[in-house]
């Protein structure tokens, strides 16, 4: 517990935020209290391949953090607030260096300087990478400083544990948080004088998805219902390829249609034969056939619509959610130069060799672009409640391009930490009161598990966590159509009335694993809520929302942050403005960018192919700004600080927190 | 791997099974004795252990139509990168995500790590392989994460070889395929591995001795049988014996010398 002047953080979650965050705080000298439901090195971060965006500009390019904010702006449609998206372009490169000197193996050039790859959404390499699983060495990285300040008991671990709820005081400030030790299921208050959210995403709303098992979006789900604000909660994420799996989505490589590969359908529905035997005039190749310019490197959320068109008007193999990616025309020793690293991961979970047997693949659910509502501060609407990472909605607006997901988990991190200890240093400390909060809190917990436990209905969780998964990969992913919404949320108020009725089928409850299935159900079914109504009452298509019956983007109705809070019932919506204020809005034209497109298509050839965007057209030609970054680096900095601080009374600048840190 | 595995699973395409039979070795709590179950679910392609079990969960119900407890197991990732679904499956010791059902002998067999405490059924706790991480300070000491520039250059071939070590996802495989690790008595390879991915990066090597000293004692290195098992198991293919012979050859040269720098 606090002592009477040391400041207490409780950090939920420990991926890269979570990380990040309470490497910042402990640093600071402050103590950490850190809950993570599985040990943090094994947290979903370890997932991410491809690599950390971050405008270093190794490569004679002329790239600058400035260009990786246009292109993430532009990327996100406009949506994304613009302060922080620069700030966290800002701070990219030295987040890519800090990573560097904790001993993260990123690949090297021959003169032993970092190596940059190109990615989708840019035309610069600038994506630092180590092998292909960036994120297994990022999430290392920063595990292992942790674990340092862990040894100086600067930080304590609760791993095994899951947050029910957060603690909240009669004026609606949160004092500290509920969990559960997932093994003998006891509840425990942990008071803190901040609390920083960093739970990750929640693909397991959709049943399946990229996502890991632990990415239920349960924690946050939480905090919306006890009055934490959740915006842009329509706007997820959805890869083109992915691996249908039995338990889940395993992500194929973009590369792999960079490299060549073809995807089709069997002309005729329903054909069963083996894809070997169908000949070529009985193929679809519809991405060549509906994009000839393109073909099967068209961008990542047509590639994604069409997919899904495809098996929704039943032309899927053998009538399931699944295409053909064909790599079997590639002579096996280039495949294996080339894609050896993926094609194993195919091989290894599907048990087919993709040198000879076509890959099936469909889309899956991959990123929310939603998350908690905060600050330019990773403040939430709650007072003394942050969010960092995944789980807030502050850059990526629309649509998040590819490698910008690490560094921003990494740059909310390390802001959220500053402004949480700048708040605790100023907050009240509840006196003697404060026992009754927690041990309110705890019993009405306590009585919410009771309740499931001694319930005795004939509903199965499982089930209706699986037809949610259903409705929702069926209708609020990547077509939508407003009828198919409204019957989705009947639905959810169906199955959250059947909710009601389950029984946990486990009668030992000794590390039982139905228990916390259950709780995360009924937050999952809340959020299900907020994501579906958002789409419903977002009548236009931006970035990763596309609705057929309003195609185009709406400015002058939609530009605004959509923003949930939830009233005892359900969702209630408002609409925030959208801070454009550093680079005006231009329309993401595809026809017209062709030309260009084709250019930045042809350019990524010698190397490791990239899937051109739609990103990539209608680059601003010359935005001044601070354009070379290392040689100027002072002058950036001051210029940044000074512009960052916008909207609301911010201000306190990043460095202030830590005291000694002059830029992350 | 690539010849075996479509083998397999061409010889279980022509004849596919209806069902699948998986024996369970379960427990109720860690003081309670164990026991085995067996369950039976359709046949379907590409099922592996995990999805077996979520099967099985969704309805516990045994081979012989007992209504029994679903069993209890730890799964994340699904991509074996988070080393948290390890389990013993046809008596050897691997992450259930990537075990294939179509690639497996029938019926599976499912035992949890025998090396580690169990909490419930296929539930393990590992911890001690993170304390093992504090022992050694697998770290790097860095000054602070304020904005100090870039690190050090290195080489390309040095660093794919400290990519292979970085790989390490703490699934204790090596330490259950080891016959020197049994209870504290042996730090084991994972730990040893991670001295020597922190020795070879140039700040790491700065505070080499310590993570040396580490190793040293009645626990330490020295108890490595070469039975050279760990890295036949090792899913991330580390180099393990490598590690431990390189940093073996370090120990000594430290206790020979090293008091020259006291
Ligand atoms: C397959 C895949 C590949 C990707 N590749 C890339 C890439 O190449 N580049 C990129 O930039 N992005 C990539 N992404 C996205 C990126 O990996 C994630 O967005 C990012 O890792 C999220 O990190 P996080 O810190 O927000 O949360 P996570 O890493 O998801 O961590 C969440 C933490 O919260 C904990 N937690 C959750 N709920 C609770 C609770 N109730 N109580 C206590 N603890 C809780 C978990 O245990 C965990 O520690 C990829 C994503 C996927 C799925
Ligand atoms: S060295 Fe290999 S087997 Fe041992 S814990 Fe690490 S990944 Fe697992």
């Amino acid at each position: 517990m606090a002592t009477s002047n040391g400041i207490k953080i409780a950090i939920v979650g420990g991926g890269l935020a979570g990380l990040a965050a309470a490497m910042k705080i402990a640093e600071a000298g402050h103590e950490v209290d850190l809950l993570s439901v599985v040990p943090v090195k094994r947290s979903h971060s370890v997932c991410a391949q491809g690599g950390i965006n971050g405008a270093v500009n190794t490569k004679g390019e002329g790239d600058s953090p400035w260009k990786h904010f246009d292109d993430t702006v532009y990327g996100g449609d406009f949506l994304a607030n613009q302060p922080p998206v620069k700030a966290m372009c800002e701070m990219a490169p030295a987040i890519i260096y800090l990573f560097d000197r904790m001993g993260v193996p990123f690949s090297r050039t021959t003169e032993g300087l970092l190596d940059f790859r190109r990615f989708g959404g840019t035309l610069h390499h600038r994506t630092a990478f180590a092998g292909a699983s960036t994120g297994q060495q990022l999430l290392y990285a920063l595990d292992e400083q942790v674990r340092r300040y862990e040894v100086q008991g600067k930080v304590k671990k609760y791993e095994g544990w899951e947050m029910m709820s957060l603690i909240m005081d009669d004026h609606q400030v949160c004092r500290g948080l509920v969990a559960m030790d997932l093994k003998t299921l006891e509840l425990r208050a942990f008071k803190a004088d901040a609390v920083i959210m960093a739970t990750g995403g929640p693909g397991l709303i959709f049943g399946k998805s990229t996502n890991s098992m632990v990415c239920t979006g349960s924690a946050v789900s939480a905090c919306y219902q006890q009055g934490a604000r959740y915006a842009n909660g329509e706007f997820i994420q959805v890869h083109p390829t992915s691996i249908p799996g039995e338990d889940k989505l395993r992500l194929m490589s973009e590369s792999a249609r960079g490299e060549g590969g073809r995807v089709w359908v069997p002309r005729a529905k329903g054909d069963v034969r083996s894809p070997g035997s169908i000949p070529e005039q009985e193929r679809w190749y519809f991405l060549e056939e509906k994009y000839p310019a393109y073909g099967n490197l068209v961008p990542r959320d047509i590639a994604t619509r069409e997919i899904f068109q495809v098996c929704l008007d039943g032309f899927g193999i053998g009538g399931q959610n699944q295409v053909y990616l064909d790599l079997t025309h590639i002579p096996a020793e280039t495949l294996d130069r080339k894609l050896g690293a993926i094609l194993e991961i195919y091989e290894m979970f599907v048990g087919d060799d993709p040198r000879h047997v076509p890959m099936r693949i469909f889309p899956g659910v991959h990123y929310s672009m939603g998350g908690l509502w905060v600050d330019f501060d990773q403040r939430t609407n709650i007072p003394g409640l942050l969010a960092a990472g995944e789980c807030d909605y502050s850059i990526h607006g629309a649509n998040r391009l590819g490698a910008n997901s690490l560094v921003s988990c990494v740059y909310g991190g390390f802001v959220a930490a500053p402004a949480a200890i700048e708040y605790a240093k100023n907050v009240e400390r509840n006196g003697a009161d404060g026992s009754r909060l927690y041990e309110q809190e705890l019993q009405r917990q306590q009585e919410i598990n009771d309740t499931l436990v001694k319930q005795s209905g004939t509903e199965n969780q499982y089930l209706i966590h699986d037809e949610m998964g259903k409705w929702m990969t069926d209708n609020v992913t990547v077509v939508r159509y407003n009828d198919r919404l409204q019957q989705t949320d009947q639905k959810l108020l169906e199955l959250i009335e059947r909710y009601r009725h389950i029984s946990i089928n486990d009668s030992n409850l000794w590390a039982t694993m139905a228990l916390p299935h259950a709780r995360q159900l009924w937050n999952m079914l809340q959020l299900a809520r907020v994501i579906t109504l958002g789409a419903l009452n977002r009548n236009e298509s931006r970035g990763a929302h596309y609705k057929p019956d309003f195609p185009n983007r709406d400015d002058e109705n939609f530009l605004k942050t959509t923003i949930a809070e939830y009233s005892g019932e359900g969702p209630v919506f408002s609409y925030e403005a959208v801070d454009i204020g550093l680079i005006p809005p231009r329309k993401r034209d595809y026809s017209k960018g062709k030309a260009k497109e084709t250019t930045a298509a042809a350019a990524a050839q010698p190397g490791a192919k990239q899937v051109p965007t739609d990103d990539l057209q209608q680059k601003p030609r010359d935005i001044s700004g601070p354009a070379i970054w290392d040689q100027n680096k002072e002058k950036v900095r001051d210029v940044d600080h000074g512009q960052a601080e916008t909207r609301r009374e911010q201000g306190k600048s990043i460095e202030d927190a830590g005291g000694k840190s002059d830029k992350l | 791997m690539s010849a075996h595995a479509s083998n397999a699973s061409e010889t279980a395409r022509r004849t596919p099974p209806r069902t699948v039979e998986i024996k369970i070795q379960r427990r109720e709590n860690p003081d309670a004795p164990a026991y085995w179950e067996t369950f039976e679910i359709p046949y379907r392609p590409n099922l592996n252990i995990i999805s077996c079990l979520m099967e099985i969960q969704k309805n516990p119900v045994t081979k012989e139509g007992k209504k029994t407890t679903p069993p209890v197991w730890n799964m994340n990732c699904l991509e074996q990168v988070c080393g948290i679904c390890t389990m013993v499956i046809n008596g050897k010791v691997r992450q259930s995500c990537s075990a294939l059902i179509d690639q497996l002998e029938q019926p599976v067999t499912l035992e949890p790590m025998s090396k580690f405490p169990n909490i419930r059924d296929l539930r393990v706790d590992r911890s001690r392989m993170f304390d093992y991480l504090k022992r050694v300070h697998a770290w790097i000491e860095i000054d602070g994460s304020y904005d100090l520039g870039p690190g050090p250059r290195m080489n390309q071939d040095d660093v794919a070889e400290r990519y292979a070590y970085s790989r390490c996802m703490t699934c204790g495989c090596c330490l259950e395929a080891c016959p020197q690790y049994e209870g504290d008595q042996y730090i084991g390879p994972q730990a040893i591995a991670q001295v020597r991915y922190q020795n070879m990066h140039p700040t790491g090597k700065m505070t080499r001795d310590e993570r040396l000293e580490a190793i040293m004692g009645e626990d330490g290195i020295t108890n490595c049988g070469n039975a050279q098992n760990c890295v036949k198991v090792c899913p991330m293919s580390i180099p393990l014996t490598k590690a431990i012979y390189e940093e073996n050859r370090e120990t000594i040269i430290y206790g020979l010398f090293g008091w020259l720098k006291r």
